[in-house]
């Protein structure tokens, strides 16, 4: 009894030091770069363009960029992510075609980044004639962030009690306005939650944009949608490994403010989540 | 005799392989209190939502046979038309999480009720035909949850004759609740019967007894007998209704 | 009321098309990725592609062999997956099982940081920390190689492995471990000997969706695995990904050349191992579930 004891402590120590080497380093990484950029980060970082061969200056152009191309990207996904999550939940019987649709949205979630980048370029670049565009970018991530956007509308949707869609449909509803005025609503903070994190998901890809939309250098505002732009991720890509005698802590900075960003949408989600799970009533 | 609103003929009811309802021939007379009555699983409340058509929210259903309201098939009747003619008040009071005053007028907004006056007099007037008017004119702005059960029941009942059906079913409607609440909605119910066909689907033989002028005994999907309440409960032709209203099963 | 119905039913006829255009999606990925990839092959044969070990795009006839970029996403991949599966179940089990409820949510909402952490950043630690710190240690001749990219991704893909092991774990049923305390076994026995063989399907998943991850990484490796593509030798040399090499080359191959069907041709290879794990792991969950 008494080794088995022993033997239960050690192994729980195991898996304790585990955890603490997953946790450990994003602490470290975060501390790291915050040590290391929080004496360049100023407003003349964040509000001015990139200047002499990116090696001075600051990355306005990349932040408005980024924010172009995640607030594009949600006006594609975000009405066909909730559509078809609505499809799923509320009208797909049990055949064929809803398995392959079910089948279609495991496989987007699986295929790598790149492809999708690969698969934009081809489409809407090339095929499609929207060159190297904000159109062309924020459409690849806007099929990129479907699976996400529909995986949490379909759970937020599920959340809501059948009796609500009962009390509505038997009192003489139809079918569309019982999900309007009776599913929706209560759906509602799932679906929020579920954007923010792929607004913050589609801020931090590189890969899809490569060869989309991200421009090397463009020290300016993009003028209409099919300009190109600069983005934060491919900008901290760019200085970090295609400028020679590129100063490390500009590049750090860089770092710093696209971590700010993601972490805070994360904190935004983290606030929706609490504040509705107060609010809600049933 | 009085004129039949709800026929159904040869009704036959499954859920996947089960025999639900077997073969029921029945109906129902304009303005009468009809009961429903039987141990549970005998298919009572499957009964009444297929009159509905609320058993096609469950994607095994089907069912055999037809069932005429107001002398048409109900096939033939959209199902947004024909639950507002058939309002459905279910076992344990079900409002949504919206203020009581919402909780009314969802329906008649859903039927294209837009104008405030008309939705406050639809509301007032619900609430004082479930007798609950009194109770919640001052807090018609308070969530419909923070009422009691009784008071939530009641409340379903207003938001069902807030879209004006002709035919009310009850659910079990007072299997959750307090004997005091139970007699406000039998009042409730007795009040209602100059104007609305009421169909009581109950486990309660007694509330049966007091509450209904005819009632049907069902057992195992089958209807064995229907009569004036009186017969069933004094001089039944059935030796099975005798005996469960005599409580020797069920 | 007739406008209303005509609203209604367009709104219906978009929702039912909806799912129409995912399959739609699916579908013209595969189609445009194969579209290029068949050109590639008008002068090339398949087995040159699949079985060649010289990737020499630009060179004079160029090469499309790509087993070196295959062993290259194949090393990687092995070696995070050896790191990140025994952290990453262990971690699960800790978070599901042993640790109090307000450090199980902290831990949790721990692991949605690294979650958001975005690749380029990880492949710029691994530029500035990591690799320099791994050549200095292990004595290597440059820290831009595989081991640094297998650490990092495991990293990537821990999030992925943990959430989804602990889903398994905790969908455990109750009445297993109740069993198991009642014949008198400890906490680590019954989670050794039930409630891990019972999770194990959803584990299983959960690392195959780990390694789906791994293998579909592009910007990590791009920037710290020295992107030399050679048939490696060992997990200490530079090598190249599939991934990288697609990112990496895109920009300068001429659109239309055989370079651009290659990399197309890449991308397929790459669609296909995920479809195919990614698949396999969704069957697995699904019967974990029942």
């Amino acid at each position: 009894m008494n080794l088995a004891k022993l033997r239960e402590k050690i192994a729980f120590t195991i898996l304790g030091l585990s955890t603490l080497f997953v946790i450990l380093p994003i602490f470290a990484i975060v501390f790291y770069i915050v040590k290391n950029a929080i004496g360049v980060i100023s407003w003349d970082f964040i509000l001015d363009i990139p200047r002499n061969g990116m090696r001075e200056g600051g990355i306005y152009p990349a932040i408005v960029g980024t924010i172009y191309l995640v607030l594009g990207t949600i006006l594609f996904s975000l009405p066909l992510g909730i559509m078809a999550a609505i499809y799923l939940v509320e009208y797909a019987n049990d055949n064929f075609f809803t398995k392959l649709v079910k089948v279609s949205i495991v496989n987007l979630s699986g295929i790598p980044s790149i492809v999708y980048g690969l698969f934009g370029m081809a489409l809407f670049v090339i095929f499609l004639k929207f060159g190297t565009s904000i159109l062309s970018g924020c459409l690849t991530l806007s099929i990129m962030s479907l699976p996400l956007i529909i995986t949490a509308t379909k759970e937020a949707l599920d959340a809501v009690p059948f009796s609500f869609r009962e009390i509505s449909l038997s009192l003489g509803a139809t079918k569309w306005q019982t999900i309007r005025y009776c599913v929706l609503p209560y759906a509602l903070p799932g679906i929020l939650t579920g954007t923010v994190l792929s607004l913050s998901r589609s801020a931090g890809e590189t890969a899809p944009i490569l060869f989309t939309v991200a421009a090397f250098y463009l020290p300016r505002l993009p003028r209409s949608i099919f300009d190109q732009v600069m983005a934060l991720p491919y900008h901290l890509y760019v200085i970090s490994t295609q400028i020679p005698n590129m100063p490390l802590r500009l590049s750090f900075a860089t770092a710093f403010v696209l971590i700010v960003l993601v972490f805070l949408m994360n904190l935004v989600n983290v606030i929706l989540r609490i504040q509705f799970r107060k609010k809600k009533q049933w | 005799m009085a004129e039949v609103i709800i026929k159904t003929f040869n009704l036959n009811v499954y859920f996947g392989k089960q025999h639900i309802l077997k073969n029921i021939n029945l109906e129902i007379y304009k303005n009468e209190i009809l009961g429903i009555i039987g141990p549970a699983n005998s298919g009572k409340t499957t009964f009444l939502k297929a009159l509905n058509r609320l058993n096609y929210l469950f994607k095994d259903y089907y069912q055999e046979g037809e069932i005429f309201f107001a002398e048409k098939n109900i096939k033939y009747i959209s199902d947004n038309l024909l639950r507002k003619k058939i309002g459905i008040i279910f076992a344990l009071p079900q409002v949504l999480p919206i203020t009581i005053y919402e909780n009314i007028a969802y329906g008649p907004k859903m039927h294209g009720i837009k104008n405030k006056d008309t939705l406050d007099s639809i509301v007032e007037k619900a609430l004082r035909k479930a007798y609950l008017w009194e109770e919640v004119k001052d807090r018609l702005n308070t969530l419909a949850t923070k009422l009691s059960g009784g008071q939530q029941q009641r409340l379903c009942i207003a938001r069902t004759l807030a879209v004006e059906p002709e035919v009310i079913l009850y659910d079990e409607p007072c299997s959750g609740l307090d004997p005091i609440s139970t007699q406000k909605i039998e009042e409730a119910m007795h009040e209602l019967k100059n104007n609305y066909t009421q169909i009581l689907v109950t486990n309660n033989t007694k509330q049966a007894a007091r509450a209904t002028e005819r009632c049907a005994f069902m057992l195992m999907g089958e209807l064995v007998e229907i009569d004036r309440t009186a017969i069933i409960f004094t001089s039944p032709k059935d030796k099975r209704t005798d005996e469960y209203v005599r409580g020797v099963f069920g | 009321m007739c406008i209303r119905k005509l609203k209604e039913s367009v709104i219906e006829f978009f929702i039912k098309i909806s799912g129409f255009i995912i399959i739609l999606f699916v579908f013209l990925i595969f189609l445009f990725l194969l579209k290029d990839t068949v050109l590639l092959f008008k002068d090339f044969t398949f087995k040159e592609f699949i079985f060649g070990k010289r990737w020499l795009p630009i060179s004079e006839p160029p090469h499309f062999g790509i087993i070196p970029l295959l062993l290259g996403s194949l090393y990687v991949t092995f070696f995070a997956t050896i790191i990140c599966v025994p952290v990453g179940i262990a971690s699960a089990l800790f978070i599901a099982e042993i640790a109090p409820k307000f450090l199980r949510n902290i831990l949790k909402s721990f692991i949605e940081i690294l979650a958001s952490i975005p690749s380029v950043v990880l492949g710029f630690i691994g530029i500035v920390w990591l690799g320099p710190f791994l050549k200095d240690t292990l004595k290597l001749n440059t820290g831009m190689c595989g081991l640094t990219g297998s650490f990092l991704l495991a990293f990537m893909s821990l999030p992925t492995i943990i959430s989804i092991s602990e889903d398994a774990i905790i969908s455990v049923p109750k009445s297993f471990k109740e069993a198991a305390f009642g014949l008198g076994a400890t906490r680590w026995q019954t989670l050794w000997r039930v409630v891990l063989p019972s999770a194990s399907s959803g584990i299983i998943a959960a690392i195959m969706l780990g390694i789906d991850r791994v293998i579909g990484e592009t910007m990590v490796v791009m920037m710290v695995t020295g992107n030399a593509p050679l048939v490696p030798k060992s997990i200490l040399q530079p090598l190249r990904t599939l991934t990288a090499t697609i990112a990496g080359e895109m920009g300068e191959a001429i659109s239309g050349s055989e370079h651009y069907f290659a990399l197309f041709a890449v991308g397929l290879i790459l669609f296909i191992i995920t479809f195919i794990i990614n698949f396999l792991s969704v069957l697995l969950l699904n019967r974990s579930k029942k």
